[in-house]
């Protein structure tokens, strides 16, 4: 081993990487059970992406209309996912939400509360009844916060009964992890940097939570941080575990598009469930124009019934705007292409004409706010500019639905959060995600812990994966020939934003995936200037690497689909073609390059799809499924 | 469209640093934060700064923006004259890492030492019930952002490092007031831990941490005052006095001079350097009497005990699944001692700048 570069070495039961809600969640978990748990994350404690969530988390506990239950969320979670769901995930999220965020009120958050004193829900995209947990919108403020102080009360507990607070679960803040380390083809622990000083750091640990987040930095217009450069999928991938479903992608409808300052930032969905509505230049609200098939029965015809709605929800239906996020979405980027949008390339979104001032600060206050302080718009006043921005990605590691465990050829990897991937099918419902991160968090970390406690013996990191990785690492230092980390992340974007954007085609597709191919010749080259203490030039030159391939895994999955759905739209392939709805693709690592595998999705059981109707599942499924389908109703019969 | 805007940034690490002129354009509607991440993005790739969501809602861009502390992504660029230098340094209250990035672990410390949140017994998860109207005042509190402005700008700690054990600041005195609110937490000693433990003494009053605030929280009006008001009365109202020590005898600790009681450790070295006592006082005089008095040497110091057991009634080690008896070494286990010479890395610090043979003398 080479001594001249110092490596800090820690031995943890459990490291957890990400400290968003689904890593905390899991840690807390890794904890109860007795583990000595490591959180890694790449920014301060409690400033990982789940802070800016606004709207709120999804659970059916049925406080505002007592109608709500499991089974409706489960249906509502699966029609937004266009059925491409892997149906144990969304059966487990709808069962075990309301738990998870009653627990939270344990730890000490404080929702916003009905008359009755329980747990507020509102009303959100996709969702049959009011179901969103929230706290004005900061709701991921309040998640993250309250599992951060439960993470300082399980320290306290050390404290007080061990000696030191972290005697059994540490918090290794702004440090990136760059490696995972395998003993044959188990987790044998995780190698990365202190951002702040650059020094290196090996966690010896026989189970890794993946709990990293999304891709999102790929993209030129996004909601998401520069955290989301896809470290955890590509991190699962060279560990020899799989990505599915990596082709969906959630362009949220409602991004600001002017000024520049805001650009990419989200107008919470709450602006729609409370009033707001969207117009074209043309002053007109054209959302009923859009309204598909699918959902015809759901969603009101004309403005009258729509707005009526909004006070008499069980008599009306609902407004076309709160249809789910890429029907809206995809009907934005029409308008604007159709010449009616605004002069930045957006549509209006109006809360302004349609709510007094007073009533808007109280329900929107940090929507506001920050439109105030930001941007010096006054939502009260003015319409809104807005327009598609990449949010979220539905694909991720490919996992066991109820353990988390990583599928593929690892042992000892679990993943949960946005990380993961198949819970929200081809596209997630707004508020899903918070309650996603509870459920599958407390999964991932409670059978990580389990998986520690069978293991005969303990994986041994081996040296000379050390000292790969931590070469890699120093790499872009040590080069001064080659380009600058920033040109490369915008070059990327822009291929990624340009032809793998919201709208495919073929042709853009394959140019798409030989720019990458470029692409990845020059980020092999990237060097970064300065030292290694908190250079953020060198961190992006690092980042890099993940992003490039969990782009490639994109546009590849998203050139071999040839249907709509979702959160992938192919404008040469319209419609969504029910043979498609079968079929996961799913990305693997052979060497250096992505593998594109077909996997048929796993068959819902019986008493799941009965909670369907025929008309309905007809949308869906093949005539052979609906053969199925009725053979086994009328066996029951 | 843009127009070229100048600069002055503080770069350099702990050793020291100076403010650097840089002229950047500047397009309209941007934020500081924008141009700081152009600067990355052209002349200085190793520009450090923290940020993450560029929305107002992490608080972690914290900067001081000339002078005034201000989250860099929520200052726009139109506040300022075309023909303004701006000049942005790191916070002053905490120390430099590098360029804009300062060491903020004093606020995670003191997060630590704040007691969570306390479920009440008899409530199983879901059985919580509260009023809108109770909830309000302590989610005001927890809109907080952490960006730490009101730390970094309070003058009790901003150029007193002596104070720092001893004071928790108004981050942490909001955090306290917050659980004090909760309509069900079931500690009932929040306003005394902020007197005895936190420092809310050293306060007097100042709002400046309000007046910095990102999140317009009334840190003094809404969280400060009622804290030390009711910590007052507690303390001083004769008849309050006496009836905490007839009835609520062990639950409510009269002061910190027989707190021992308490199992609760007076922090030793915290005021060793005496008060820093405020023009105005704290307009609390006894927690300055309190202060003046420093440790008290007649605590009873808490027994050493035996480390808890598990119900097997062994250890709560987790070494289970580890392949040796011992802890392993800190330096990796592959590693074997001594080293060779040459791979060493140390060099003595006085080594480089001194001419051979003067650091002998050492
Ligand atoms: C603006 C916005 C609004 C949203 N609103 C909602 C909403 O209303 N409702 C809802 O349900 N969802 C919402 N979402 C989505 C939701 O917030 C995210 O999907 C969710 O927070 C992801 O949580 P996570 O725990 O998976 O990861 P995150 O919270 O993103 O955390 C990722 C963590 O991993 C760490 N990390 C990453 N890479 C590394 C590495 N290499 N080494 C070490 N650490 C690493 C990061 O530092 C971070 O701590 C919103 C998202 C955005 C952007
Ligand atoms: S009011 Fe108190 S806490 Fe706030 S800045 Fe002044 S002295 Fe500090
Ligand atoms: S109270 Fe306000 S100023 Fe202080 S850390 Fe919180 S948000 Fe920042
Ligand atoms: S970047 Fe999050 S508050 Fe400024």
């Amino acid at each position: 081993m080479t001594t001249t570069t110092r490596i800090e070495r820690h031995h943890y039961d459990v490291v957890v990487i990400g400290a968003g809600g689904a890593g905390l969640r899991a840690a807390i978990e890794a904890r109860l059970a007795g583990k000595k748990t490591a959180i890694i994350s790449k920014s301060l404690f409690g400033k990982a992406h789940t802070v800016m969530a606004e709207g709120g988390a999804a659970a059916a506990m049925g406080n505002v209309n007592s109608r709500d239950n499991w089974q409706v969320h489960f249906r509502d979670t699966m029609r937004g996912g266009k059925f491409l769901n892997n149906f144990r995930m969304a059966e487990l999220h709808a069962k075990e939400s309301p738990q998870r965020i009653w627990e939270l009120e344990t730890y000490g958050a404080l929702f916003d509360r009905t008359k009755d004193g329980k747990i507020s829900q509102r009303n959100f995209g996709g969702h049959e009844y009011p179901r969103l947990a929230h706290v004005g919108d900061r709701t991921g403020l309040e998640l993250i916060r309250t599992l951060q102080q439960k993470i300082v009360s399980l320290q306290q507990e050390d404290k007080r009964d061990l000696g030191d607070y972290e005697a059994r679960i540490k918090v290794f803040s702004e440090t990136t992890i760059t490696e995972l380390l395998l003993d044959g083809d188990r987790v044998a622990g995780a190698f990365g940097y202190y951002r702040e000083s650059g020094e290196f750091i090996l966690f010896e640990a026989p189970a890794v939570v993946l709990a990293t987040g999304g891709v999102g930095r790929s993209y030129k217009v996004t909601s998401n941080s520069w955290e989301y450069t896809g470290d955890g999928h590509a991190l699962a991938l060279r560990a020899g575990a799989t990505l599915i479903n990596m082709e969906f992608l959630q362009f949220h409808p409602t991004g600001m598009v002017w000024p520049p300052s805001v650009k990419g930032i989200l107008v919470t969905e709450s602006v729609r469930g409370d009033g707001g509505v969207l117009k074209n230049s043309d002053g007109k609200r054209f959302m009923f124009d859009y309204v598909p098939d699918v959902f015809r029965k759901q969603y009101a015809e004309t403005e009258e019934e729509a707005d009526r709605w909004y006070t008499d929800p069980d008599n009306n239906r609902r407004p076309p705007e709160l249809l789910p996020r890429d029907e809206v979405a995809r009907a934005i980027n029409s308008e604007v292409k159709a010449g009616r949008g605004t002069p930045a390339g957006g549509v209006y979104l109006d809360i302004a004409s349609r709510r007094s001032a007073e009533e808007i600060r109280r329900r929107l206050p940090s929507m506001y706010h920050q439109f105030k302080e930001l941007a010096d718009v006054d939502i009260t006043a003015e319409p809104m500019e807005v327009g598609p921005t990449c949010h979220y990605v539905m694909g991720g590691v490919e996992v066991d639905p109820d353990s988390g465990a990583a599928f593929g050829t690892v042992q000892g990897l679990f993943a949960a959060g946005e990380v993961s991937g198949g819970m929200h099918g081809s596209n997630r419902l707004g508020g899903n995600s918070l309650s996603d991160l509870l459920v599958f968090g407390k999964r991932a970390g409670g059978h990580a812990a389990s998986y520690t406690d069978q293991l005969a013996s303990r994986p041994k990191v081996p040296v000379g994966a050390v000292e790969d990785a931590l070469e890699a690492a120093l790499a872009p230092l040590q080069r001064d020939t080659g380009e600058n980390p920033y040109h490369l992340q915008q070059d990327l974007q822009a291929v990624m934003g340009d032809l793998v954007g919201i709208i495919r085609r073929e042709s853009e597709l394959v140019d798409a995936l030989t720019r990458l191919a470029e692409l990845r010749e020059r980020v092999a080259k990237v060097s970064a200037a300065g030292g290694r203490r908190y250079n953020p030039g060198w961190h992006l030159a690092l980042d890099l690497r993940n992003m490039l391939v969990v782009s490639e895994c994109t546009a590849k999955a998203a050139l071999e689909r040839q249907e709509s759905r979702g959160g992938h739209t192919r404008e040469d392939f319209p419609t969504m073609d029910p043979g498609w709805r079968r079929v996961n693709l799913v990305c693997a690592l052979d060497g250096d390059a992505v593998r594109l595998e077909h996997k048929p999705l796993p068959k819902m059981r019986a008493e799941l799809i009965g909670l369907f109707d025929r008309t309905e599942l007809a949308k869906y499924l093949t005539d052979e499924e609906l053969a199925d389908f009725d053979a086994r109703a009328e066996e029951a019969n | 469209m843009g127009n070229k805007r100048e600069f002055r940034i503080w770069r350099g690490d702990e050793t020291g640093g100076d403010l650097q002129d840089y002229s950047v354009e500047v397009n309209e509607g941007e934020v500081v934060l924008d141009v700081i991440h152009r600067l990355q993005a052209t002349e200085a790739p190793d520009l450090a700064c923290r940020w993450n969501c560029k929305a107002g809602k992490c608080g972690s861009c914290s900067m001081e923006i000339n002078g005034k502390p201000r989250l860099s992504c929520m200052t726009r660029m139109s506040t300022f004259e075309e023909a303004e230098t701006v000049t942005v340094t790191p916070l002053r209250t905490f120390p430099v890492i590098r360029d804009l990035v300062t060491d903020v672990s004093f606020n995670y410390e003191k997060a630590r030492e704040t007691p969570a949140f306390a479920p009440p017994a008899d409530l199983a998860p879901g059985e919580y019930r509260m009023q809108q109207v109770d909830v309000e005042r302590s989610q005001e509190f927890r809109k907080c952002i952490e960006c730490f402005l009101c730390q970094n700008v309070c003058h009790v700690i901003r150029d007193h490092e002596e104070n720092k054990p001893a004071f928790s600041g108004p981050r942490f005195f909001i955090r306290a007031a917050e659980l004090d609110m909760h309509p069900l937490d079931a500690k009932t000693d929040r306003k005394q831990y902020a007197q005895e433990e936190q420092g809310l003494g050293f306060c007097n009053i100042t709002k400046c941490c309000t007046e910095v605030c990102p999140e317009h929280i009334k840190i003094t009006d809404n969280g400060i005052i009622p804290m030390k008001e009711r910590v007052v009365d507690r303390r001083y109202d004769p008849l309050v006095w006496l009836g905490s020590k007839i009835f609520r005898r062990g639950e409510t600790p009269q002061s910190t001079a027989n707190s021992a009681g308490k199992g609760s450790v007076v922090h030793s070295g915290a005021r060793q350097t005496g008060v820093h006592s405020h023009a105005g006082g704290s307009g609390d005089p006894a927690a300055e009497a309190q202060a003046q008095q420093g440790v008290n040497w007649h605590r009873e110091v808490p027994h050493p005990t035996m480390p808890a057991v598990d119900d097997r009634g062994r250890l709560p080690l987790t070494e289970l699944t580890f392949d040796r008896a011992a802890a392993p070494s800190p330096f990796g286990d592959d590693v074997t001692f001594p080293l060779p010479p040459e791979h060493l890395n140390f060099a003595h610090p006085s080594q480089d700048d001194k001419p051979a043979g003067e650091g002998d003398k050492h």
